[in-house]
């Protein structure tokens, strides 16, 4: 009896020692253009020196999944380990033709509607894998969006932790306050990524997530 | 004037479909028989609200259909129901008629093809319905 408690004892303490070094999967959902990817160049760049993902102003611009494995983020002396996951915008309408608003040619308009269309599938199933995700939203932007709510009900049905951020806080529009009335349940943390803005809070929030993780 | 702005919908009906006709079919069969309806150039008024799986697979099957059913551009879509500030006691009775009635037969869901919603503009205080003109 005695030795088993023992074993148990260290074997705890083994297994304490290498649970901090597992890797979280980390993802960035939302609607497009609100940011996901320029938050996840942010924090990558800050930390490994490296960039995600080109950003855009045309939607859709991230088609596939994208992946940074091993982000190790600090903060405040704390460290922890990251598998970022840049997921393309979720969207329930996509129509070339508002690509062509963009200068783009009709060709290559439709090609990136359909390669749209495929990353939002991919987004959805992506769903599943994942230990932790923020939800970033342009805070320029009415929140009162089924997109919004669906990907947030997915998440709470398979108890993954969230985080709403409300992105381009630097701008006149943005309001986080709409975005908090619209999500009372939920923290939201107001960024803004472009330019690096709170970016500590948003830090120290998803220390807080990724313990629940 | 009204007739010139409305002269480019091609036509479409508005058709409100009871949670009982779903109630029975499991989540294939919904999203196939809800999708079908939009396809037909219907603006959907659902008693109810598919599960939350389901309404990511719906967004999932309406990007598939995208690009394979020629001129079919996506779905707008809006939930109606009460956003969970109805309090312990509230949450408890509309879970329980949820449970007997076998969904959350007080929300509304909306949908239609894009190709005729623009859009469902929601606040807190109202929602409107904007047609393409």
């Amino acid at each position: 009896m005695a030795i088993k408690g023992f074993t148990n004892f260290f074997k705890r303490i083994f297994l304490n020692m290498f649970k901090g070094k597992k890797e979280l999967k980390l993802g960035f959902y939302g609607p497009p253009n609100a940011g996901k990817t320029s938050l996840a160049n942010r924090i990558c760049k800050d930390f490994t020196g490296e960039e995600m993902g080109t950003v855009s102003k045309i939607p859709h611009e991230t088609r596939t999944v994208q992946f940074k494995e091993k982000v190790e983020i600090e903060y405040k002396g704390k460290k922890m380990l990251f598998k970022m996951i840049d997921t393309p915008g979720i969207a329930t309408k996509i129509d070339y033709e508002d690509f062509l608003k963009y200068r783009m040619k009709k060709k290559d308009a439709m090609e990136r509607a359909k390669e749209a269309t495929q990353g939002v599938v991919e987004s959805i199933k992506w769903l599943d894998d994942m230990d932790v995700v923020v939800i970033v939203l342009d805070a320029t932007e009415n929140p009162y969006n089924q997109v919004n709510l669906t990907i947030i009900g997915n998440l709470v049905a398979r108890k993954i932790p969230v985080l709403i951020v409300a992105n381009k806080i630097d701008l006149r529009k943005s309001s986080i306050k709409k975005i908090e009335a619209a999500f009372p349940e939920y923290e939201v943390i107001g960024i803004s990524a472009k330019y690096g803005k709170n970016l500590e809070e948003f830090y120290e929030s998803i220390f807080k997530l990724a313990k629940q993780a | 004037m009204v007739k010139k702005r409305l002269g480019k919908i091609k036509g479409f009906s508005i058709q409100f479909l009871p949670y009982a006709e779903i109630r029975g079919l499991n989540s294939d069969e919904r999203i196939k028989k809800i999708l079908h309806l939009v396809l037909e150039n219907n603006i959907l008024f659902l008693q109810g609200r598919l599960e939350s799986s389901e309404e990511t697979r719906l967004i999932g099957d309406t990007m598939a259909m995208i690009g394979h059913v020629r001129g079919f551009k996506g779905v707008e879509l809006a939930v109606i129901s009460e956003n969970g500030k109805e309090g312990f006691f509230g949450k408890f009775r509309s879970n329980l008629v949820s449970a007997i009635a076998g969904g959350d037969i007080g929300a509304v869901t909306i949908i239609g093809p894009a190709t005729i919603v623009k859009e469902i503009k929601r606040n807190p205080k109202k929602i409107e319905l904007l047609l393409k003109g």
